[in-house]
């Protein structure tokens, strides 16, 4: 079927657009395959609103006059749109039919199953190219990139037709003395064949951050010889990893009655493992679910306000992820130790955890090229099924399949650090918002698919643009600058008090009054920025001592509650 | 100095409040502070406590490390020693218990502290606020209001300032008549003239009307005001109380107006609870947030159950009805509580502080606290605990209306000239007794104790230091586009004021902070705009067109300014007035320091009065002669323990 089929009417005048805190617009209403576009028509500064019919996640519709006669004069009908960005915008359509028609045409064309019928297939801006490099950051780079690597690490392509693990990338960097024979038998004992791959080498002191699924152990404890030899080969000489398990202890347990488990003491001498709970899927859906319905009903008194924030747990669960982030840099950092990490499939939790450990330890990955690398990497590259759990976001009537706000998780975390360490990030929150808004609904192509196999099959690379390279281009890169951006070398712990964290207002108070004063601000903190560098004059700013190292000295740097020993 | 029985104890260790760490050093007992000083040379911090900070001391049973000492301040810090040998211990615990209960005025510190300044000086300080002048700069007196010496001689309300402002229409008789029909003698008076629109804010307490008590003059008295006004038929009565409470007045012969006795008055109840629920609150909520390891659900229902910050809400609401009936209908209005001292200051000053830029200012907030809450006798001493009288008069008013409005500086970015430092600092101070501002009810108690000739004033002492708490992102054209503030009140918008209840707790503080950043790149950008104009005007005595070179040539090359290791998260503490004068000399020649560009004179002058970068040099190791106490409270509380 055409996705023009899908259209019964393609245009309405006089259509009325009611946005919060804006006056009232009349103008005329377009549906196109892919765009809902909005247009006051006026011949002088025309505004326009260009909807992308995917980044709508719920519409409502009431008629009026429904049993009344068809084009009756007066009759009308109002489409509510709740998009993905968590705007919510309210049409008023004359006449019943048309209003019927729209929404209709809403309804089936932002729920388009095949991924080569999204718009990022059909997206050609003039002034970018297709078949040009796409991404920033792959394994291989990363592997070339870190010399440490080099002696003791090798980057495997026993993944290169994706038969061992369906959802890890071609290659992979792996001990250099366990041979890719011995992987393929690791895999077949993870689940999903995840088994455990290099996601970070500190700098400083070599030790890694791993990742991997949970072991196949089943009821019956089963062993496996291989994986056991790969987890040894991965601390090598030294006495002890760890492996912080994203599950209870309970939980754990429960895994292995469905073919499951972990890694027990016996098996995995050298290895501790620490159980520490997070919250996946389902639940972390329901929780932003709840957290969007709490902020956006304005009638809330204070107290039913932060019984709501509080029920809806998203907090709690920002708490426990950079928590345990912390858990991991504890481990690698402070202690010394290479780190395993995993929930159940190792999707999910797994790449929050360990992404936001490396945000925290690694200077690199703090510039704006190196996180959105380390996005690459450990979220599009390691399998993150973001067609699955992106399909819907907080507004969605639907029923819950596979969604679930990981990668939201993720940048509400970041954006945490941020509050705390205002000057080590290279990038600004637009960042973070855009990221947010992209995931759900895109012009590119980066984030189609649920992992690298897919995205061959349906030539992402070859007919999409590459969303991250656009973002890095001269003209529009300023704006996800941290205007105070100093880089420094230290680790930035997070604190983890719950007085610390914060509501996210920027993402979920972004459509309110609120933002527009904050924006304000901002632009006040660049132009003083501007100004100096100005007068400074551009040598200067090149190389801007960092004088905020000294309030980050080691000691004052650690964390203060974690204890694991 | 004769309660003092052991001045110092070795060894004692400091536990962190919410880890398990410690550091051990040494602890002095002095007339004035209880000061520990860390032996750890690296990282040497001292923790510098006015005994009238102190809440409450309090000795936990003996451990095996020693006898913990716990002590509670008022300033929300909360410090745990444990001192190895329990006779030290308690005779620590016995002298402070002495020391933080003084029995009378002259004990304060306030009436021993010595700054260095000579009378002239001191006159000045106290010289800096006023009201006369605030009230003229209103537009009061004029051809409806009027200044009434009726109280010169405190005779009409002992709790009211000498000069009072009430309509010409309002003859004495009628102000004395009304003043006997009103709580404490509290009659109505004007506190704020928004001159735009002619509409006053009036504030008075509760009537004396019982279940059907009247008073004709009291009658005339609010008819006055409401004639005095143009542009609106009636007047607002907003009683700040909730219903209950004033329903529950009426039995002891007070109560509320009774619309039917006073004509065109619109009567509206706000409900903004009294002194015993805000205390009770407050301690909630310390309670909750003080607590060990406390987990995201139960911070955030404890703060739900505080109750705390629906009693912020409820202060801001009413200030909002006030600021809109005021701006948008132009009508006079008439706040009061029970007995006009407690929400009728909160809700009048925030009010004002809505309506009129000015307020916002540094210079305009001092001025706007002098009004509403000093001169208008808003009990200081008794509800900030001063003379240990009585605890249930203590009460968080004053903290909450800093709140309110560091709530508004969370909305408002740009519209403050403060930063939230300020308001902290003035926070210290209503309960150090270091400064006379805030000691005693009233100004007829203040003009009883001389504070003007004994003491010193806080606001000098504040814009001295005024570097310090500035807003980098203050912009003056917004209060041109926002003259009147319109806060949103969802619930959303109230926040958990961290860097105010855990101002000593450094583990949860942001490591950076963008205030700082930005001020320290403000103030070198003014640096080197100053130092082009040197530049320029060097030039200029040579003879050389300025024009063509100005953009192009760079100023000499420097280094930033360097940046002090204070961890003080609002305000760099500028230590570069030397650097900065060296180099003066060094460029320029003595040409340039005789007439040096305006903006960095008049700056320098402030840098260099400053004690607080006087004393911040020699920090690190010598503690014995700190000569200067005032800066200890700044420098060690807020700079070395907030991050």
């Amino acid at each position: 079927m055409e996705l023009s089929e899908h259209i019964k009417t393609a245009n309405v005048e006089d259509v009325t657009l009611r946005r919060p805190f804006h006056p009232a617009l009349r103008g005329t209403l377009c549906v196109t395959s892919h765009h809902l576009l909005f247009s006051d028509r006026k011949d002088e500064d025309s505004w326009q609103l260009l909807i992308l019919l995917r980044n709508i996640d719920a519409t409502e519709k009431s008629v009026e006059n429904l049993f009344g006669y068809p084009r009756a004069v007066g009759s009308s009908g109002t489409i509510t749109i709740k998009c993905k960005d968590l705007l919510v915008l309210q049409l008023e359509i004359p006449g019943m039919e048309e209003c019927l028609n729209i929404a209709s045409s809403i309804e089936a064309l932002s729920a388009l199953e095949s991924v080569t019928e999204m718009y990022p297939f059909f997206h050609r801006p003039s002034h970018l190219t297709l078949h040009g490099p796409w991404g920033l950051s792959s394994t291989e780079k990363y592997y070339k990139q870190t010399e440490r690597l080099w002696d003791r690490w090798r980057v495997s392509t026993v993944n290169s037709d994706y038969s061992v693990c369906p959802s890890y990338p071609h290659a992979v960097i792996v001990p250099r003395e366990v041979d890719d024979e011995k992987l393929v038998q690791s895999a077949r004992f993870r689940q999903g064949g995840r088994f455990p791959v290099l996601s970070y080498c500190h700098h400083r002191n070599g030790m890694v951050i791993m990742r991997s699924s949970q072991p196949l152990t089943g009821a019956n404890r089963k062993r496996c010889k291989e994986d056991e030899l790969l987890l040894q080969a991965v601390i090598d000489g030294s006495v002890l990893g760890y492996i912080i398990d994203l599950r209870s202890t309970q939980q754990a347990q429960q895994a292995r009655m469905t073919g499951g488990g972990f890694e027990s003491k016996s098996c995995y001498s050298h290895w501790k493992r620490i159980h520490r709970h997070h919250e996946r899927g389902k639940v972390l859906q329901e929780s932003l679910i709840k957290l969007v319905e709490a902020c956006s009903d304005p009638s809330h008194s204070v107290d039913r306000w932060l019984s709501k924030l509080e029920n809806s747990k998203w907090l709690s669960h920002v708490h426990s992820a950079l928590s345990t982030a912390g858990l991991v840099v504890e481990c690698v950092e402070r202690d010394g130790h290479s780190v395993l990490v995993h929930g159940s499939e190792g999707t999910d939790s797994t790449l929050v955890v360990s992404s936001l450990a490396q945000l925290i330890l690694h200077p690199a990955s703090r510039t704006l090229t190196g996180f959105l690398g380390l996005l690459e990497r450990d979220w599009i590259q390691a399998g993150h099924p973001f067609q699955q759990r992106c399909a819907h976001s907080a507004y969605s009537h639907a029923r819950l399949k596979q969604e679930c706000p990981s990668f939201l998780l993720l940048l509400d975390c970041v954006w945490q650090v941020w509050r705390q360490f205002p000057l080590a990030l290279e990038f600004s929150e637009a960042l973070l918002l855009r990221l947010a808004q992209e995931v759900y609904a895109s012009n590119y192509g980066t984030f189609l698919c649920n992992n690298e196999q897919e995205r061959c099959a349906a030539g992402v690379k070859e007919n999409t643009h590459c969303l991250f390279q656009s973002l890095l281009s001269p003209d529009i890169e300023e704006q996800y600058l941290n205007p105070l951006y100093e880089p420094t070398d230290l680790a930035i712990w997070p604190s983890v008090h719950p007085q610390s964290l914060q509501l996210w207002t920027g993402l979920f108070l972004r459509w309110t009054e609120y933002a527009q004063n904050m924006e304000e601000a901002r632009e006040e903190v660049w132009s003083i920025v501007k100004k100096h560098r100005e007068r400074a004059g551009p040598d200067r700013t090149n190389n801007t001592p960092s004088t905020h190292c000294d309030t980050l000295t080691p000691f004052e740097n650690l964390m203060d509650e974690l204890t694991i020993l | 100095m004769e309660h003092i029985r052991t001045p110092k104890v070795e060894q004692v260790k400091l536990l962190d409040r919410f880890s398990n760490k410690s550091v051990t050093g040494t602890l002095h007992l002095t007339a004035t502070h209880l000061i520990f000083v860390e032996s750890n040379s690296a990282s040497a911090q001292e923790i510098w406590i006015l005994h009238h900070h102190i809440a409450s001391v309090e000795k936990l049973s003996l451990t095996t490390s020693g006898c913990p000492l716990l002590i509670q301040c008022r300033n929300f810090r909360l410090v745990h020693f444990v001192i190895p040998r329990e006779r030290d211990c308690h005779d620590i615990y016995s002298s402070l218990l002495r020391l933080l209960r003084p029995v009378s005025y002259d004990e304060l510190y306030a009436f021993s502290y010595n700054p260095k300044q000579n009378d002239q000086q001191r006159e000045e300080g106290w010289q800096l606020i006023d009201l006369a002048a605030e009230f003229e700069r209103m537009g009061v007196p004029c051809d409806q209001w009027q200044m009434t010496d009726v109280n010169r001689e405190y005779k009409v309300c002992k709790t009211y300032p000498r000069d009072l402002y009430v309509p010409i229409t309002a003859s004495k008789p009628i102000i004395v008549g009304s003043s006997k029909f009103r709580s404490k003698g509290r009659f109505p008076v004007l506190t704020y003239f928004y001159q735009e629109k002619k509409a006053a804010v009036c504030r008075c307490s509760q009537p004396l009307s019982g279940f059907s008590a009247r008073c004709l003059e009291d009658e005339h008295m609010l008819q006055a005001i409401s004639k005095a006004n143009h542009n609106s038929r009636y007047i607002y009565v907003m009683d700040t109380r909730p219903k209950l409470n004033a329903l529950a007045n009426r039995a002891a012969g007070k109560g509320y107006e009774n619309e039917d006795n006073y004509s065109n008055i619109r009567f509206q109840f706000v409900g903004i609870e009294n002194i015993h629920v805000m205390r009770g609150s407050l301690q909630k909520l310390l309670e909750v947030v003080g607590t060990r390891s406390l987990s995201m659900p139960d911070y955030l229902v404890g703060l739900e159950n505080s109750g705390w910050l629906r009693h912020i809400k409820a202060i801001m609401d009413a200030a909002i009805f006030l600021a809109k009936a005021v701006t948008v209908e132009g009508a006079s209005v008439l706040v009061h509580c029970s007995d006009g001292w407690d929400r009728t200051a909160q809700v009048c000053a925030l009010g004002s502080l809505l309506m009129d830029p000015n307020y916002r200012t540094i210079k305009g907030f001092m001025v706007l606290i002098e009004k509403d809450w000093i001169s208008f006798g808003h009990k200081f001493a008794d509800r900030c605990d001063q003379l240990y009288i009585d605890p249930k008069e203590v009460s968080p008013i004053f903290t909450q209306f800093l709140e309110c409005v560091w709530q508004l500086t969370e909305q408002f970015p740009q519209a403050f000239e403060f930063s939230e430092w300020f308001l902290i600092q003035i926070h210290e101070h209503i309960h150090s007794c270091q400064f006379g501002n805030f000691l005693g009810n009233n100004q007829r108690q203040r003009e009883d104790l001389q504070l003007k000739e004994r003491t010193y004033s806080l606001w000098a002492h504040l814009l001295n230091e005024k570097q310090l708490y500035l807003n980098p992102l203050y912009s003056p054209s917004f209060a041109e586009s926002h003259p009147v503030l319109e806060p949103s009140t969802q619930a959303y918008h109230f926040k958990f004021w961290r860097n105010m209840y855990h101002q000593y707790d450094r583990s949860m503080h942001p490591r950076q902070s963008i205030l700082k950043q930005v001020l320290t790149l403000k103030e070198s950008n003014r640096e080197l705009e100053a130092t082009v104009q040197a530049l320029k005007t060097k030039l200029q005595k040579f003879g050389v067109s300025t024009s063509p070179l100005k953009p192009k040539t760079p100023p000499t090359e420097r280094s930033l300014p360097p940046r002090p290791r204070s961890l003080i998260l609002g305000a760099p503490l500028l230590s570069r007035k030397e650097v900065q004068q060296e180099e003066d000399e060094e460029v320029f020649g003595e040409e340039a320091l005789e007439d040096p560009p305006a903006s960095t004179g008049g700056e320098r002058t402030v840098e260099g009065s400053s004690a607080t970068e006087n004393g911040y040099g020699d920090l690190p190791g010598s503690f014995g002669p700190k000569n200067e106490p005032t800066v200890v409270t700044l420098e060690f509380g807020v700079a070395r323990m907030t991050c």
